[in-house]
């Protein structure tokens, strides 16, 4: 239990996954502009992080594994991955129509976005368990949610400020991503 | 004349890095050192010339529906290729880059030029716009790396070149380090591009 509350813990803080281990930068610069858009995209990330951290573990033990395919992995797991961002897609728009129209701009960008093959391979290279893999998904995918907010926040207010124009856009989100990740160090000493 | 300039425009003009903002992930996780800059770059390059050659030579023949999972496939194909010769050949940088080599996969500077270059353009032409945007990431990372080695180390590709007395910035080889040093230059080619409008 207790190492699975340091999973947690450690993915949203410690490493959190954009500020720190740099994954999901491209939606963390690009989709951080209003705070409603932001937590629609954390929202859709999460759960295809958490289906995709159990799918790629149970194919990385019981496929790739046991018939020494490991070397395959990387051309299965993003396949599959764009494989489930499409399934999900489908199966929220039969079911959900509401949900789908929150998330389902989103869903498409997911594919390419680094954070999930990130998590599956990492899964493996900590060497989880299936529990630890799932919660390690879902917490990673909280702190790249609570990152991606927290600077939407931000950049909501700099609509209003004068801004040195050479700064402006990227540039500035950028520097304002280095000194939250300034304060995200301070989590290092806790654990 | 018009190859040349498919060459260059992605060293200056269209540099993923500082001008289209793509591919970030790696150009922040391995720039610590200048030459796991190099390294990543042309592990980039490489797999960007290969899959750009290939998916101009298939274009004809890939469905329009289908053409993005094709094209994965065709990527993750030349990743992981690049995957086993840095592990058989510089160990080293093998585990230095980490999982950043097969997230070569889904770096958007591929999928990107594919989709946006590769699927449209004869051969020749996709090679050399493949060989000018590699390029022109390696050497922006490159030069990252070098900026951040200099800084937190006090050393390039390795050699000492600041003195016995220099004081490392230790903040310059940590993320946030990554992160400010990307958002100062990204302003500086800003300011270099409108100074001489060549926009």
């Amino acid at each position: 239990m207790a190492s699975i509350l340091a999973i947690i813990f450690g993915a949203i803080f410690v490493n959190n996954f954009v500020l720190s281990r740099f994954l999901g930068i491209c939606p963390f610069l690009g989709v951080s502009k209003k705070v409603d858009t932001s937590i629609g995209m954390g929202m859709a990330v999460t759960f295809v992080m958490g289906l995709a951290s159990l799918v790629t573990w149970l194919l990385e033990y019981y496929i790739l594994q046991a018939y020494q395919l490991e070397y395959l992995r990387t051309i299965v797991f993003i396949l599959v991955i764009a494989a489930l961002v499409q399934f999900v897609e489908l199966v929220i728009r039969k079911i959900s129509p509401v949900l789908y129209q929150a998330l389902g701009i989103f869903l498409p960008l997911i594919t390419t976005n680094c954070a999930v093959l990130g998590v599956a391979l990492l899964n493996v290279q900590l060497q989880y368990n299936l529990l630890e893999s799932v919660v390690f998904g879902v917490a990673a995918a909280l702190g790249f949610t609570l990152a991606l907010v927290i600077m939407a926040g931000i950049r909501e207010r700099l609509e209003m400020v004068p801004i040195p124009k050479y700064f402006r856009g990227v540039s500035l989100a950028l520097i304002i991503a280095g000194i939250l990740s300034i304060a995200f160090m301070g989590f290092q000493g806790m654990m | 004349m018009s190859l040349l300039k498919e060459v260059t425009k992605g060293i200056f003009k269209e540099n993923p890095t500082f001008r289209l903002v793509l591919g970030t992930c790696p150009t922040l996780a391995v720039t610590t050192l200048a030459i796991n800059g190099l390294g990543m770059g042309l592990s980039t390059a490489a797999v960007l010339i290969a899959s750009n050659f290939v998916i101009s030579l298939l274009r004809k023949f890939i469905p329009d529906k289908i053409r993005i999972p094709a094209y994965i496939v065709i990527i993750a194909t030349f990743v992981t290729v690049v995957d086993m010769l840095l592990n058989a050949f510089t160990p080293e940088l093998h585990s230095a880059l980490g999982i950043f080599i097969p997230l070569i996969v889904v770096n958007c500077i591929i999928l990107g030029r594919a989709e946006a270059f590769a699927s449209k353009n004869p051969i020749v032409a996709s090679i050399a716009d493949g060989l000018g945007m590699g390029l022109g990431f390696t050497l922006s990372l490159t030069i990252m790396g070098a900026i951040r080695e200099i800084l937190a180390a006090g050393t390039i590709f390795g050699v000492g070149i600041m003195g016995a007395g220099y004081e490392p910035f230790q903040i310059f080889g940590s993320p946030a380090g990554g992160f400010l040093v990307y958002g100062l230059m990204m302003a500086l080619v800003n300011m270099f591009f409108k100074k001489f409008r060549l926009e």
